[in-house]
C-alpha cells in the first residue's frame, strides 16, 4: 500500500513538472524571448554567480570555524608538526589564489553581462600580462617545492641508529606486530614457514628469533625515534598512523619502513584532546578486500620507563607456544630454553 | 601522368558523394561510417553509462551517509548483495570500483572524447568525414563490445571487479583474496583490452584527420582550440593506452598462466604460493603511466570545448590563443613524467619522490596560465549565458578549485598524510570528474542543435546547471575536511575507529546533496531525449559562432557540405572586432571583404594577396 502511494505521488509530481515545463516553453514561444540574447534569464544568471560565491564563502568560513576540533587533530610526532606547518602554509597560499581568482571569475559574469548596445573589447593577447602570470606561479611553486623537498628528505631519511624497532605485518584482515626482544635483533623470516601458529613465518633456525615477542598492542616510548619495519603477507596494505602523520604501504615481497618520534604519551593526549578514552590508532589505507575498513590496531605511547617495564615483561613467542617448540629440531630447542 | 589520373579519379569519387544512393537502415544508423552518427552513438552510450555509474555512487553514498538505513527495498535489484538490510562490504567495494571504471573510461573517455572528437573534427577542420570511416565504425563497435562485457560483469554471481578502479595486484591477481577478483576481474581485463583497441582506432583516426584533411586555408594556427585539444588528447592516448594494455596483459599472465610479474612471497588461503621475485610496484608504474595521462585525456577535450564556448559567448576572442596551444602542449608533455606522484608512499625510492614532486608542481604553471586566460577572456566581454556558457564558467571554477588542492597533494611531504584519504577523493572529483563532466555538458548544450537540428530547452538547462553546480560543490567540497582529518577512502564504515568517528552530519549532508544532484541529471536526460524529437527547431548558426560547422546545413547529410568544402581565410576568434558591423566574422569570410575591421598585419596580407592575385 505504502509503495503504491509513493508510486502514485511520484507519477503525479512528474506530471506536474511536465505541465510546468510545457507551459513555460509555450510562453517563451509566444513571447519570442528565445530570440533575444540579453533577456531576463541572462540577467538572473549573471547575478546568481556573485551570489553563489558569497554564499559559498560564508558557508565555508562558518563551517571551518565550527568543525575545527574535527579536522586535523593535534599532531603527536615531531615530524608531524613540521608537516602540519607546511600544510597550513601551502593551504594559505592556495586559499589566497582561490579567493583572488574566484572574485574575478564570479564578478565578471555580472559586470560584463550582455547589453545590446555594448561591444566586447577585442583583446586577443598581451605578452607582458602573460609573462607576468606565468612567472609568478612558477616562482611561488619553486618555493613550495623547495620547502616540500626539504621536509620530504628529512622524513624519508634512514631511521636513526638509536631507534626502537618493531616489525608490523599486514594480512587480511589484521596486523601482526613483532618486537626483537632483549637482543634487539629481529629474527629472520620466510613466508614458506607461515602457518596458523607462526603467522609471520619466523625462522627459528635463526637464534635472534628466540626472544622475539608478538604483543596485541603496539607500545612505543615517548621522545625516542621509532622505526616500523613493514611487511605484507597476502595483498597490499598500508600502515596509516593519522596522529603521527605517517603512512607507508605494506607490500608482499618488498619490505618497507617508516620512522618518527612520538612527543606525547597516550595519557598526555587524553588531557590535550579532553577525551578520557583517547587512543592512538593505526588504520589500513590501501584497499585490501572485504575487511579493509576494520584493520584497526592500537598504539600506546608510554613514558620511557613505563615502556622499558612493559618491554621487559613480554613473553617471547616461543615460550607462549610450547607446542610449536615441540616441532623444532632438538638443538634449537635447547638454545630456545636458555 | 599516372598521378594526375588518380587525382582526377579521387575528385570524381568525391563528387559522387553528392548523389549517392540511400543507405540501408543498418548502414545508416547502426554500422554507420558517418562521423556524425558515430558521434551520436558514443554520446548516447556515454550518457547511459553516466546514469549507471551515477546511480552506483548513489547506492554507496546511502551506505556512507545513512549507515543505519534499511536497504531491503534495493533487494529486487541487488539480490544477495543486500544482507539483513545492509549492503555487503565486498559489494560496496565492487560499486566503488565499477563507479570509477565506468566514469573514467566509459563516460569521460569514450563518452566525451568519442563524441566530440568524432563530431567536431571533420566539421571544424572542413572535411567530408574522418580519414577512415571504417576504422571509425570499428572504434565504436569495439567500444560497444567492451561495454557489453563490462555490463555483464555487473550481474555475475561472484560480482564485478572490486579491488578499486586501479586494480592493484596482488588483490586483483588472486581470486582467493576477494570474490570480485575471480570471473569479474577476468571480464574487467577483457573489457579493458577491447576498450584500448577502440581508443587506439579512434585516436589514430583523429590525428590523421586533423593532419591531413584540413580544408584550404585551415592552417594549424587557424584551428579552433577544440581541435588542438582533441589532437593532443589523441596523441596522448596513442602513447599511453598501450602501456595499460601491457600492464593488463602481464596481469592476465599472472592470473592464468602462473607467471610472477607482480607476485612475490605470498601466503594466502592457508598456503604459500610459488611466486617469487615479482613486484606489485611494477604494476603501479605501468598503470599510472597511463593513469596520469588519462586525467588529461579526460580533461583536455573539456578544456578545448570550454575555450570555444567561452570565446563565442563572451563575444570576444579567446585571450592568448598561442599561449593556450602552448599550455595544452606543455600539459601533454608533462603528463607523461609525473605519474609516480600517485606512488609517494608505496615504498618507492624516496629520491624518485623528490623528482616527481618537482615535475608535478611544474604542471601547475601551464594550468594556471589556462585559468588566467579564461578569466581574461571574460573580462570586458559581452556575455551571453547560454546553458553551455554556464557549464563552461562552472568548469573554470572547478578547474581552479580542484587544481589548487593538487598543489598540496603533489607535495610529497604533505601527501604522506593525505594519500588515499577523502582529500584525494575531493581533489580528483572536482578537477577531473566534475570539470570534465561540465565540459561534456557544455559541449552537449552547445552542439546539440548541430547534432539533431533542434534546440535543448534553455530553462531546463539553467535549472540543470545551477542544481549541478551547487550540488557538485556541496558534495565534494566538504570532503576536504574529512580528508584533512585523515578519513581513508574506500571505507565501508568508519565507526570502529575513534579517530574517524566524527563528521556524521557532514557525511549525511554529502549523501543528500549527491541525491539531489543526481536527480538534476534525470531532468537533463528528459530534456535531451525530449528535445531530440520535440525540441524547438534550430537555425543554422544559433550562437553566432565563427567556426566552420555552422556553415554546414542545419542537419548535414553524409559529406557535411552539399557543395564544395568552404575555404578558410581567418582564425576562428574574430569576435567584436573593432570596426566590424557585426560582432562576429565567420572563418569563411575573406579578409579582403572586411577592410573596415582588418588589423595592420591583415591589411598587409590583403595587399600581398592583391599583387599575387589570390583571394585572401
Amino acid at each position: 500500500m505504502n509503495s503504491l502511494v509513493i508510486g502514485i505521488s511520484v507519477v503525479l509530481l512528474l506530471a506536474i513538472f511536465f505541465m510546468l515545463f510545457r507551459v513555460q516553453s509555450l510562453i517563451s514561444v509566444l513571447k519570442g524571448s528565445y530570440n533575444k540574447k540579453g533577456g531576463t534569464s541572462n540577467q538572473i544568471n549573471a547575478i546568481l554567480f556573485p551570489i553563489f560565491f558569497i554564499v559559498f564563502c560564508s558557508l565555508v568560513i562558518w563551517y571551518s570555524g565550527k568543525a575545527t576540533e574535527h579536522y586535523l587533530p593535534k599532531s603527536a610526532s615531531a615530524q608531524g608538526i613540521l608537516t602540519d606547518n607546511l600544510f597550513w602554509l601551502v593551504t594559505g597560499v592556495i586559499l589566497f589564489a582561490f579567493v583572488a581568482t574566484n572574485i574575478l571569475l564570479f564578478s565578471f559574469p555580472y559586470t560584463y553581462q550582455y547589453k545590446e548596445n555594448r561591444k566586447a573589447y577585442f583583446f586577443p593577447d598581451n605578452h607582458k600580462l602573460e609573462i607576468i602570470w606565468t612567472i609568478i606561479p612558477a616562482i611561488v611553486l619553486s618555493v613550495l617545492v623547495f620547502f616540500g623537498w626539504r621536509l620530504w628528505t628529512d622524513i624519508q631519511s634512514p631511521a636513526p641508529k638509536n631507534a626502537v624497532v618493531l616489525e608490523i605485518t599486514g594480512k587480511q584482515f589484521n596486523w601482526i606486530v613483532r618486537y626483537p626482544g632483549k637482543d634487539g635483533k629481529l629474527g629472520a623470516y620466510n613466508f614458506r614457514l607461515i602457518d596458523a601458529t607462526n603467522e609471520v613465518g619466523i625462522d627459528f633456525t635463526d637464534k635472534a628469533s628466540f626472544d622475539d615477542f608478538l604483543p596485541r598492542e603496539i607500545h612505543i616510548p615517548k621522545g625516542t625515534p621509532v622505526q616500523f619495519k613493514i611487511r605484507a603477507r597476502d595483498v597490499l596494505h598500508s600502515v596509516f598512523l593519522p596522529h603521527f602523520r605517517q603512512k607507508m604501504d605494506a607490500v608482499p615481497g618488498m619490505p618497507t619502513t617508516l620512522w618518527f618520534t612520538p612527543i606525547y604519551t597516550t595519557d598526555e593526549m587524553k588531557s590535550i584532546t579532553g577525551n578520557p578514552s583517547f587512543k592512538y590508532e593505526l588504520a589500513c589505507t590501501e584497499v585490501c578486500g572485504r575487511g579493509h575498513f576494520g584493520m584497526k590496531f592500537i598504539v600506546v605511547v608510554d613514558e620511557p620507563e613505563d615502556f622499558e617495564k612493559w618491554y621487559g615483561s613480554q613473553e617471547p613467542f616461543i615460550k607462549q607456544n610450547p607446542d610449536y617448540l615441540a616441532n623444532l629440531p632438538v638443538t634449537t630447542k635447547e638454545l630456545a630454553i636458555k | 601522368m599516372e598521378a594526375t589520373h588518380t587525382a582526377h579519379a579521387d575528385v570524381h569519387a568525391h563528387d559522387d558523394h553528392e548523389h549517392h544512393e540511400e543507405l540501408s537502415f543498418v548502414r545508416k544508423y547502426i554500422f554507420s561510417e558517418d562521423h556524425k552518427t558515430i558521434a551520436k552513438q558514443f554520446l548516447i552510450s556515454g550518457l547511459l553509462w553516466a546514469f549507471i555509474g551515477g546511480s552506483m555512487s548513489i547506492i554507496f553514498r546511502l551506505q556512507l551517509g545513512f549507515p543505519d538505513m534499511n536497504l531491503d527495498w534495493l533487494k529486487p535489484i541487488l539480490g544477495h548483495w543486500i544482507q539483513n538490510g545492509k549492503l555487503d562490504p565486498e559489494f560496496y567495494l565492487a560499486l566503488v570500483t565499477m563507479h570509477g571504471t565506468i566514469m573514467v573510461f566509459f563516460v569521460l573517455t569514450a563518452g566525451l572524447s568519442g563524441t566530440f572528437s568524432n563530431f567536431l573534427i571533420p566539421l571544424q577542420v572542413g572535411a567530408r568525414d574522418m580519414a577512415s570511416g571504417f576504422l571509425n565504425m570499428l572504434s565504436y563497435w569495439f567500444f560497444f563490445v567492451s561495454s557489453v562485457l563490462m555490463f555483464i560483469s555487473i550481474f555475475i554471481e561472484t560480482g564485478p571487479a572490486s579491488g578499486g578502479w586501479v586494480i592493484y595486484p596482488p588483490l586483483s591477481a588472486l581470486p582467493q583474496a576477494m570474490s570480485g577478483s575471480g570471473l569479474g576481474m577476468t571480464l574487467w581485463l577483457s573489457s579493458m583490452a577491447i576498450f584500448i583497441v577502440s581508443s587506439l582506432l579512434g585516436s589514430i583516426n583523429y590525428v590523421t584527420t586533423v593532419i591531413n584533411l584540413r580544408t584550404v586555408g585551415m592552417s594549424f594556427t587557424r584551428l579552433p582550440l577544440t581541435i588542438w585539444a582533441f589532437l593532443v588528447t589523441a596523441i596522448i592516448g596513442i602513447l599511453s593506452f598501450p602501456v595499460l594494455f601491457s600492464a593488463a596483459l602481464l596481469l592476465i599472465f599472472d592470473r592464468s598462466f602462473g607467471t610472477s610479474f607482480y607476485l612475490s612471497e605470498i601466503y594466502i588461503g592457508g598456503q604459500a604460493l610459488h611466486n617469487i621475485g615479482g613486484s606489485p610496484l611494477l604494476f603501479q608504474h605501468l598503470f599510472w603511466f597511463l593513469g596520469h595521462p588519462e586525467v588529461y585525456i579526460v580533461l583536455l577535450p573539456a578544456l578545448g570545448i570550454t575555450s570555444e564556448i567561452i570565446a563565442t559567448n563572451s563575444r570576444k576572442p579567446i585571450f592568448g590563443y598561442r599561449a593556450m596551444i602552448g599550455s595544452i602542449l606543455g600539459i601533454a608533455f608533462l603528463s607523461f613524467i609525473v605519474w609516480a606522484h600517485h606512488m609517494f608512499v608505496t615504498g618507492m625510492n624516496p629520491f624518485l619522490g623528490s623528482v616527481f614532486m618537482f615535475l608535478t608542481l611544474i604542471i601547475a604553471v601551464p594550468s594556471a596560465v589556462k585559468a588566467f586566460n579564461y578569466i581574461a577572456t571574460l573580462w570586458r566581454g559581452n556575455i551571453v549565458f547560454t546553458p553551455a556558457m554556464l557549464f563552461s564558467i562552472g568548469l573554470v571554477s572547478l578547474f581552479i578549485s580542484g587544481g589548487l588542492t593538487g598543489i598540496i597533494l603533489g607535495n610529497s611531504a604533505l601527501d604522506i598524510q593525505l594519500h588515499d584519504t577523502y582529500y584525494v577523493v575531493a581533489h580528483f572529483h572536482i578537477v577531473m570528474g566534475s570539470a570534465s563532466f561540465f565540459g561534456f555538458m557544455a559541449g552537449v548544450y552547445h552542439w546539440f542543435p548541430k547534432m539533431f537540428g533542434r534546440m535543448l530547452d534553455e530553462k531546463l538547462g539553467y535549472i540543470h546547471f545551477w542544481m549541478t553546480f551547487v550540488g557538485v560543490y556541496a558534495v565534494f567540497f566538504p570532503m576536504h575536511y574529512m580528508g584533512i582529518a585523515g578519513f581513508p577512502r574506500r571505507y565501508y564504515s568508519f565507526t570502529s575507529y575513534d579517530a574517524f568517528n566524527s563528521f556524521h552530519d557532514l557525511s549525511m549532508f554529502i549523501s543528500a546533496a549527491a541525491i539531489v544532484t543526481f536527480s538534476a541529471q534525470l531532468m537533463f536526460g528528459f530534456n535531451f531525449f525530449w528535445s531530440i524529437f520535440k525540441g524547438r527547431k534550430s537555425v543554422q548558426n544559433p550562437w553566432d559562432s565563427n567556426t566552420l560547422e555552422w556553415t554546414a546545413p542545419i542537419k548535414p547529410e553524409h559529406g557535411n557540405w552539399p557543395g564544395e568544402i568552404p575555404t578558410v581565410y581567418r582564425w576562428p576568434y574574430d569576435y567584436s572586432k573593432p570596426g566590424a558591423s557585426s560582432d562576429f566574422i565567420p572563418q569563411t569570410v575573406p579578409l579582403s571583404q572586411t577592410p573596415e575591421s582588418n588589423l595592420d598585419s591583415e591589411k598587409e596580407t590583403v595587399e600581398l594577396g592583391k599583387k599575387e592575385g589570390i583571394l585572401v
